[in-house]
């Protein structure tokens, strides 16, 4: 396989050391991010995946162990600016991360900070705006925009600055429905045409599926990791950590336990509708 | 909460007119050309040759002239009370006299040339907000201020204060609406009382507007700093400003005009 695009070594992180409220919130972290891969990152209220996030491009850098971006160490201050350039960041609230008056100059926030010419910087505004379908909404300001497309700005923000990966934060959490919706397919489309690598936090069940890789986030430290398939299966142990399952792969386990000779790893309506009815 | 809803930021109607397409830069530099040019005159030709430029100019911006006399509303007060002033405190020849107010001559036409000055003042300085908007004259500051870099004006930065400034106040107002019904679903009041209630009133709104303004700041900057932002040093522009051959002929229109009409009148 390829050269890992993010890789976390040995990663130990505390918040406020040597003080009383020292705390750790990641520990020993070693994970693997390639090119073009979709990864879901699952976990509870305070298990650290926010921390995990800031690591991708350096906003927290590691207590001990190293973080390596396309091969650049983050806690190396000369290439800060190039990791920065090379993992984009999308936060759960859309309004907090929005700096200008309108979605043109804001997409354009990025590419200045860049130092990108002004020609330039109008062809990447027209293509990231193109690519989250915002085109037609330029000159609004962010107060005029829903939830849903307020986020699709702010990944269009990561967008104009050509990033190789996009890590999200939790970015459909504040959504409706169908706000989340938008955003979803959005980061979808982006990670199959773009082949952007896509580093999706979550709480909800369904939006990990589809990723290619699910990463379990318990207390700090990575509890379980693989295929959503080989995740899913292990029932017992999720339920054991207090985590959901996706509604199929609950009923399946159901049906299983009560002798049907069902599959393990079903995720998907389609699935289950497949092993029903053969 | 109607009372939010009805306060626009900037006042700026977009067009495409001569006026609007002039650099911002050279729109300011014209403006305060005009505060001074005011100040200046003294006479009634002088205050009149400067109408009659503001109404070229409003002329050539394509905006309603209604909507420049508007900017005059919220200055009524102000604008009777100057013109009152002058009138019953100007010694000179009586015109008549009432109780102890006496009203001169003099006072009349005191009176009314510095209601007119102030006048002219507001409908002036309301053109450069009605014809630039924000972006284009946070751009225009930040473009006059910079070459005072060198001697520590923060250019760069009281820009972008304005920017975030002008990104955050809709949401802000938005905000205080919420906590506002929130607060009267519990039974608050905003309107009764006196001055010192209602004062009183306002603090569980005050409050978590506050704490929330400063959490948003923090995830703003780590936003900010995300998007690699770090400060104006390498930074380049969007947008960038271009004096042309009209500014330059508007700039040399406006110095002659106000070096002339200011010294003559
Ligand atoms: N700035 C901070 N100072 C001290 N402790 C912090 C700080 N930020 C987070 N923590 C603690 O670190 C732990 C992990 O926090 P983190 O924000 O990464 O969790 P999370 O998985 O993103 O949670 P959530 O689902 O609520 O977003 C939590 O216990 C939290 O209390
Ligand atoms: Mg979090």
């Amino acid at each position: 396989m390829a050269e890992p695009l993010i890789r976390f070594e040995g990663v130990h992180f505390k918040y406020n050391p040597g003080t009383e409220r020292e705390w750790a919130a990641l520990q020993d972290i070693s994970l693997d991010i390639y090119p073009g891969e979709f990864v879901a990152v699952l976990g509870h209220n305070g298990s650290g995946k926010s921390t995990l996030a800031k690591h991708c491009n350096g906003l927290l850098v590691p207590s001990s162990g190293r973080v390596l971006v396309a091969g650049l160490d983050t806690k190396d201050d000369a290439e800060i600016w190039q990791i920065r350039q090379t993992v984009g960041m999308v936060f759960q609230n859309p309004d907090n991360q929005l700096v200008a008056t309108t979605v043109e100059e804001d997409v354009a926030f990025g590419p200045e900070n860049l130092g990108i010419p002004s020609k330039e910087i109008q062809a990447r505004v027209d293509e990231a705006l193109r690519a989250v379908g915002m085109e037609a909404y330029r000159l609004h300001s962010p107060h005029q925009l829903s939830g849903g497309q307020k986020q699709r700005v702010a990944i269009a923000g990561m967008i104009s600055m050509r990033p190789r990966c996009i890590v999200l934060d939790e970015p459909t959490a504040m959504l409706d429905p169908e706000g989340r919706r938008e955003v979803m397919s959005t980061i979808h489309r982006l990670n199959k045409t773009e082949k952007i690598t896509i580093v999706h936090i979550t709480h909800h069940m369904d939006e990990v599926i589809n990723a290619d890789r699910v990463v379990i986030m318990v207390d700090g430290k990575i509890a379980l990791h693989g295929t959503p398939k080989e995740v899913f299966s292990q029932v017992d142990l999720l339920r054991r950590l207090h985590l959901d399952v996706p509604q199929v792969t609950a009923l399946s386990y159901r049906l299983r336990s009560r002798g049907h000779g069902l599959p393990e790893g079903i995720i998907t309506v389609n699935e289950m509708v497949n092993c029903l009815c053969p | 909460m109607a009372l939010f809803k009805s306060i626009t930021i900037g006042q700026y109607i977009p067009g495409n007119s001569t006026i609007h397409r002039l650099d911002p830069r050279t729109k300011i530099i014209g403006t305060v050309l005009l505060i001074v040019l005011l100040f200046m005159v003294d006479t009634f030709w002088g205050y009149a040759l400067a109408a009659l430029a503001i109404a070229a100019i409003v002329h050539l911006s394509e905006i309603p002239p209604r909507l420049v006399l508007r900017g005059l509303r919220p200055l009524f007060v102000i604008l009777l009370l100057t013109v009152s002033l002058h009138l019953f405190m100007t010694e000179g020849d009586p015109i008549f006299r009432f109780w102890i107010v006496e009203v001169t001559w003099q006072g009349l036409s005191r009176g009314i040339m510095m209601g007119v000055r102030l006048a002219l003042l507001v409908m002036g300085t309301s053109l450069l907000t009605l014809t630039t908007s924000p972006i284009n004259l946070t751009d225009g500051i930040e473009g006059l201020l910079k070459p005072g870099k060198r001697i520590g004006i923060p250019a760069h930065e009281l820009a972008m204060m304005m920017t975030i400034a002008l990104r955050f106040i809709p949401t802000l107002l938005e905000e205080a609406e919420k906590i506002m019904k929130a607060q009267m679903a519990r039974g608050a009041d905003f309107q009764g009382g006196g001055l010192l209630q209602r004062a009183k009133s306002l603090i569980p709104l005050l409050v978590p507007l506050f704490v929330n303004a400063f959490r948003r700041a923090d995830e703003l900057a780590i936003a900010m700093e995300a998007r690699g932002y770090r400060g104006g040093e390498g930074r380049t522009k969007f947008k960038e400003l271009h004096f042309g051959r009209r500014d330059a002929i508007a700039l040399a229109l406006a110095f002659g005009f106000v070096a002339v009409v200011g010294l003559l009148f």
